[in-house]
């Protein structure tokens, strides 16, 4: 009986190659366009998150709070409540964290050969080109054992070293000169592009302990940028750090906490507006073009099986019993279903491949949740619209069906 | 005629084959009877497209006990039987005249070896001479026990038969047996 059903659906199958052939395509093309689809927008999506990493998000920053003289703000960052311990104790007992750089900066005036500049001048760790997001263009940041030891060396931003040497000039061995302290350049930054007020290509970085030790003159930071692991994690990680930060301030309440913690929650909003909306386009794109492919493969099967009505007739004439016509419709609806979804997945893939190749800018990422959704919807819109109007014309009086024009 | 060959079941009336009530039958019953007793030749041959002459004979053979083997063995006996031509047996449906696409349908109604073979107006598509060369095969059936009921509106042709019933907007006319020569 199986034999006999297989070797029917192959028989049928294959003495209408031009039938099935169109079924099939129809099935390939709405699979291979939901899969390829999903594929550009999901890459697009992953590539614009990352582009947002890039700017630097997960990123909390804890400032010293404002300084109250007899009960009048000096607004935040006037007082000097954050030490290296705070940075440290943030560092060793706060989880989901990468990196955490203390910083202590403040505006000197830089010379080196004559040029001179105002710029802000980072006393910090090397974690800080972690937590900024920090690429050395040329020579290399500055080690911890140059922090420990406070040796008297500089990186300059890209800003800074056009100001200080002229644009694009190889500053590196030369020194400068800061609040009356000789600095050897080591490096420069890569330039990061932003602008305004906080460029931060306008900075000139030195060892934390070499700032403090020479240009502050005491051991406060004037905050702490801390780097969480996930945007997920960001909302946990300020709290316990602000939890931790109370305890060793002994601060009970912490509306008088002598610290503010500020994390980049506009970019974060950002981020989640952005991929909420690509979210919505996604389902939207892979929707219409299932709803599409669904149509398309239903119009398929409905024809093929209209056009088959007489034949239907004919096997009940000669005595088929309808369990076995309908069984072998099923079976011949699996058939062209798997088959031109397997074909469709493959198609798609090969799109999305060749995708990426003519159009470098844009990336894809195949999704499995996809390649299901569109061979399930497929397979069931195929099996239904396959297998329900056979049924029907198994149904019909023979006579009938084989009369069907 | 469709209730002859249990296609239909009548609405009123009732219909014995082999001594069973045909109209109170199930539609597999109805399969099956067909199946076994019942061989239909239609005017319009109602062969599967694009398939082997082999392949249409051997449908009502479809899902029964019998190897593939045996099965093509009945087929070609039921084909050779109605007359066909060896070398046709592998050509497809849709490349055969008029005259040998009605030979395959008979072949088709002969291979489960029916008691009665149904025509339905068999010779209606065809020129005169391949209706007698149809024809002839029907006589030999009928000369080799097969029951054969023939519809037409043909005088010629009904002029084979050893009985005529005349039928007249639903109603039987005349009944009359003739005798051949």
């Amino acid at each position: 009986m199986i034999t006999d059903l297989i070797r029917e659906t192959i028989w049928s199958l294959s003495s209408n190659k031009a039938r099935s052939g169109l079924t099939i395509l129809g099935i390939v093309i709405g699979i291979a366009s939901v899969i390829t689809m999903v594929a550009i927008g999901q890459g697009a999506q992953s590539s614009i998150e990352k582009n947002i990493e890039a700017i630097g998000s997960n990123l909390i920053v804890v400032m010293p709070g404002a300084q109250r003289v007899g009960g009048i703000s000096q607004g935040a960052g006037s007082n000097q409540t954050l030490i290296i311990e705070d940075s440290d104790a943030i560092k060793s007992q706060i989880q989901s964290i990468k990196a955490v750089a203390p910083e202590a900066s403040r505006r000197y005036q830089a010379t080196a050969r004559g040029n001179n500049t105002n710029t802000q001048v980072i006393g910090t760790v090397p974690d800080y080109l972690t937590v900024r997001n920090i690429t050395m263009d040329i020579g290399s940041f500055f080690t911890d054992q140059q922090v420990t030891s406070s040796a008297k060396v500089a990186i300059l931003g890209s800003t800074a070293r056009d100001d200080l040497f002229g644009v694009n000039a190889d500053p590196t061995g030369q020194s400068i000169r800061i609040k009356n302290v000789d600095f050897q350049v080591i490096g420069v930054t890569m330039a990061k592009g932003g602008a305004g007020f906080s460029n931060p290509d306008d900075a000139i970085f030195v060892p934390l302990n070499s700032a403090q030790h020479f240009l502050a003159g005491n051991v406060y930071l004037s905050d702490i940028s801390i780097a969480a692991i996930d945007q997920p994690s960001m909302a946990s990680v300020q709290q316990q750090i602000s939890d931790l930060l109370l305890a060793r301030h002994k601060i009970t309440d912490p509306l008088q906490a002598d610290f503010s913690i500020m994390n980049q929650n506009d970019i974060i909003a950002t981020a989640t507006s952005v991929t909420g909306t690509f979210t919505i386009l996604l389902s939207s794109i892979a929707g219409i073009s299932l709803l599409v492919g669904g149509i398309g493969i239903m119009n398929m099967m409905l024809t093929n099986v209209t056009e088959r009505t007489r034949e239907i007739g004919l096997r009940k004439a000669v005595g088929t019993r309808k369990i076995y016509i309908n069984l072998q419709f099923l079976a011949e609806a699996v058939m062209l279903t798997f088959l031109g979804g397997l074909l469709g997945i493959v198609l798609g893939w090969l799109a999305t491949i060749a995708v990426t190749k003519f159009v470098p800018s844009l990336t894809t990422q195949i999704s499995t949740s996809s390649i299901f959704l569109a061979f399930g919807v497929s397979a069931v819109v195929g099996i239904l619209f396959g297998f329900y109007p056979a049924r029907r014309a198994a149904n019909l009086n023979p006579i009938e069906a084989l009369r069907y024009e | 005629m469709h209730i002859l060959g249990a296609l239909d079941t009548p609405t009123s009336g009732q219909y014995f084959l082999d001594g069973k009530e045909v109209s109170k039958l199930s539609d597999d019953e109805l399969s099956d009877l067909r199946r076994e007793k019942i061989g239909f030749v239609f005017q319009s041959f109602n062969l599967l497209p694009r398939t082997t002459v082999l392949r249409n004979v051997m449908l009502p053979l479809l899902y029964s006990d019998l190897t593939q083997k045996q099965r093509e063995e009945k087929a070609k006996q039921a084909l050779l039987y109605a007359g066909m031509d060896k070398d046709k047996f592998n050509n497809l449906s849709n490349q055969l005249s008029g005259g040998q696409m009605q030979r395959v349908a008979v072949a088709r109604a002969l291979v489960n070896d029916p008691a009665i073979i149904l025509a339905d107006e068999p010779t209606g598509n065809l020129d005169t001479k391949t209706s007698q060369v149809v024809m002839e095969t029907f006589k030999e059936l009928n000369s080799k026990g097969h029951t054969i009921i023939l519809i037409t509106h043909e005088k010629e042709i009904a002029e084979f038969t050893d009985r005529i019933i005349s039928i007249r907007d639903g109603l039987i006319e005349k009944d009359e047996k003739q005798t051949h020569k």
